[in-house]
């Protein structure tokens, strides 16, 4: 054990970074499963194959990957909004959501995984941003670039989203279809359409994580494994579908996981996901601010 | 079910797991090459994985997507105990079975009380840590694996592999044994009421979390053991193979494909997805074979939510879910 204190500073910093990144990834997934009850598991292997889409894009045009998500997104979005009217058809109109419905996100994410493989082979994948290498330091703390951009970028759509949430007729029915399908319909809205476009938009949020996620580190097929558990803890510890629980979940879990990195070694920092998740299922299921049952 | 009953019941499902089991062996011993073992093995293996995936994910509808995890844990508790004791595979098998078991009751009982959906998301991380666990422990070979030494045959087998092919269908066969025993007790109506409407069946009086965690602890059981022989079969492990999602894709696509109301299913399920597998790995390439089982999969889920026996039985009385 190293208790230096700028390396725990340090830690706290880039786990901070690496959190808001987080917060982000987990907020489509906050959408999904927390608003629109719709267990998509598959959503970290999106997240992964927009971040390969992303690199090819890169590679071909030198864009910046962040401007590069921007234009991969909206196809993702669309997409999204396909699968949703798919699962929809087969599983949730039928009542069928629960174990069919599981194994259909399920099949789809070994599949996106599979066709990864075979398309891109099982090298990493990996961009470089011209802030690539830079490191901003205010004293002995570092702000890897490659971290704090992506980091505010994560920002900039979190707020946007929020305001969507909140202040636009669409966004609050996507907040109330989950709890409420009969209301909504008759209030004259189509709750399929609402839960389109909130799959749509969930989609469309892996889709900018990927981005942000392949400035952040190189990627390979399988990446999307562990995301699974980190983000689905997440958006549990957020208390489901609550983007301020989210965004704070997602900074502590980087933290958390962070710490024990450094202080305990990095192979070590998957099984902290894992730890959280089962941990708060089993004494917290409503999540950190939820209360307890 | 009376007692009278239950003796008929067992006495002529072993005779019947006996018979297959020497039909087994004479068939694969006329083909008289080694191969026809080695594939033998892996369809057990997997026919095993999926009744046993079936008897918590068929019988009272909580999705595992841990089969893997279960499985990997058999095949390093055979590492670690071969080590550590030198014990022979029957013992090993065991304590395959009691990590399996272990692994499966305190999942159970940690997520097992929600919705089914979070025991199904603890279940999917479950492999990712194992995994890391593994790697960190350097006993068991680390990231860079073990090698084991496959021992001689064993006298009235002609050759290892013979042996472990035999072994694994006797696991197999015990699987579908507890399956068809658990079908026709109380334990299954109350988990099939679990599945229906578990809410009406803990109304009822049925006692739905001991049977979700004995069904849990049962699954998980069988899938450590059907590991355990896995670091004989390839006498060499390393986490990459072991904790292969193909293990898990292929437990739950098997009994979804076959059907999942009786230990049936995924025992056709097995045999269909099993040989298909094995005729595109030989014929096309194996990650082609992946894409394909991927394919049938979500394309059983999706067209026929009964799986190969629902397309053959009349619709039996089943909840209507809401």
């Amino acid at each position: 054990m190293n208790l230096d204190p700028v390396l725990i500073v340090n830690a706290c910093v880039s786990g901070l970074l690496l959190g808001s990144f987080y917060a982000m990834a987990a907020a489509g997934l906050a959408v999904s499963f927390g608003l629109l009850d719709i267990v998509n598991i598959a959503h970290p292997a999106l997240m992964v194959a927009a971040a390969f889409v992303v690199s090819a894009l890169v590679g071909a045009t030198a864009l910046d990957p962040l401007v590069a998500c921007l234009i991969v997104s909206p196809f993702f979005a669309l997409f999204g909004a396909g699968l949703y009217r798919l699962y929809h058809f087969f599983f949730e109109r039928r009542g069928d959501e629960s174990i069919r419905g599981l194994a259909f996100f399920f099949g789809l994410m070994f599949l996106i995984e599979v066709s990864l493989l075979l398309l891109w082979g099982a090298d990493q994948q990996w961009v470089s941003a011209r802030y690539s290498s830079g490191v901003v330091s205010v004293g002995r703390v570092d702000f890897p670039l490659r971290m704090l951009v992506p980091a505010l970028c994560a920002f900039g759509a979190l707020a946007i989203l929020f305001a969507f949430l909140k202040l636009t007729f669409v966004g609050r029915a996507i907040a109330a279809v989950a709890q409420d399908r009969e209301a909504l319909r008759l209030m004259g809205i189509d709750p399929v359409r609402i839960k389109t476009i909130g799959f749509a938009l969930s989609i469309g949020l892996a889709a900018l994580a990927g981005g942000a996620l392949i400035v952040i580190q190189p990627v390979d097929s399988s990446s999307g494994q562990i995301f699974v558990g980190r983000l689905f803890a997440i958006v549990i510890m957020g208390g489901f579908g609550s983007l301020p629980g989210t965004v704070i979940a997602g900074l502590l879990f980087g933290v958390i996981e962070d710490l024990t990195a450094t202080l305990i070694g990095p192979s070590w920092s998957p099984a902290v996901a894992f730890g959280l998740l089962l941990g708060f299922l089993a004494f917290r299921p409503r999540g950190l601010f939820g209360a307890a049952t | 079910m009376t007692g009278a009953a239950d003796f008929a019941f067992w006495r002529n499902g072993l005779a019947l797991a006996l018979a297959c089991l020497i039909a087994t062996a004479a068939a694969l011993r006329a083909v008289h090459n080694d191969y026809a073992f080695f594939v033998g093995y892996i369809v057990f293996q997997y026919g095993a994985l999926a009744i046993a995936w079936n008897i918590l994910g068929g019988y009272a509808g909580f999705v595992n997507f841990g089969a893997g995890a279960f499985f990997a844990a058999g095949a390093y508790a055979t590492v670690a105990l071969n080590k550590a004791l030198a014990l022979p595979l029957p013992a090993c098998v065991l304590a395959g079975a009691c990590v399996g078991a272990a692994l499966g009751l305190v999942m159970g009982s940690l997520t097992l009380r929600l919705r089914g959906v979070y025991f199904a998301i603890s279940t999917l991380s479950l492999s990712v840590v194992l995994q890391t666990l593994v790697v960190n422990w350097s006993y068991v070979g680390g990231s860079s694996g073990a090698y084991l030494v496959r021992p001689k045959a064993i006298p009235p087998f002609a050759s290892y592999t013979e042996f472990l092919c035999l072994l694994m269908f006797a696991i197999a066969a015990t699987a579908a044994l507890i399956a068809a025993a658990i079908e026709r007790s109380s334990i299954g109506f109350g988990l099939a009421a679990i599945r229906d409407d578990e809410t009406a069946a803990a109304a009822l009086g049925v006692p739905t979390m001991r049977l979700k965690l004995l069904a849990a602890t049962i699954s998980g059981a069988i899938m450590g053991m059907a590991g355990a022989p896995l670091p004989f079969y390839n006498s060499y492990l390393n986490p990459d193979s072991a904790f292969a999602v193909g293990y898990t894709v292929n437990a739950m696509a098997m009994p979804l494909v076959g059907g999942t109301q009786s230990w049936l299913g995924p025992v056709l399920g097995a045999l269909l997805l099993g040989s298909i597998q094995q005729l595109a790995v030989a014929f096309v390439s194996s990650s082609a074979s992946l894409v394909l089982i991927g394919l049938v999969f979500m394309g059983f889920v999706a067209l026929a939510p009964r799986g190969l026996l629902g397309l053959f039985r009349p619709r039996r009385a089943e909840g209507t879910g809401r």
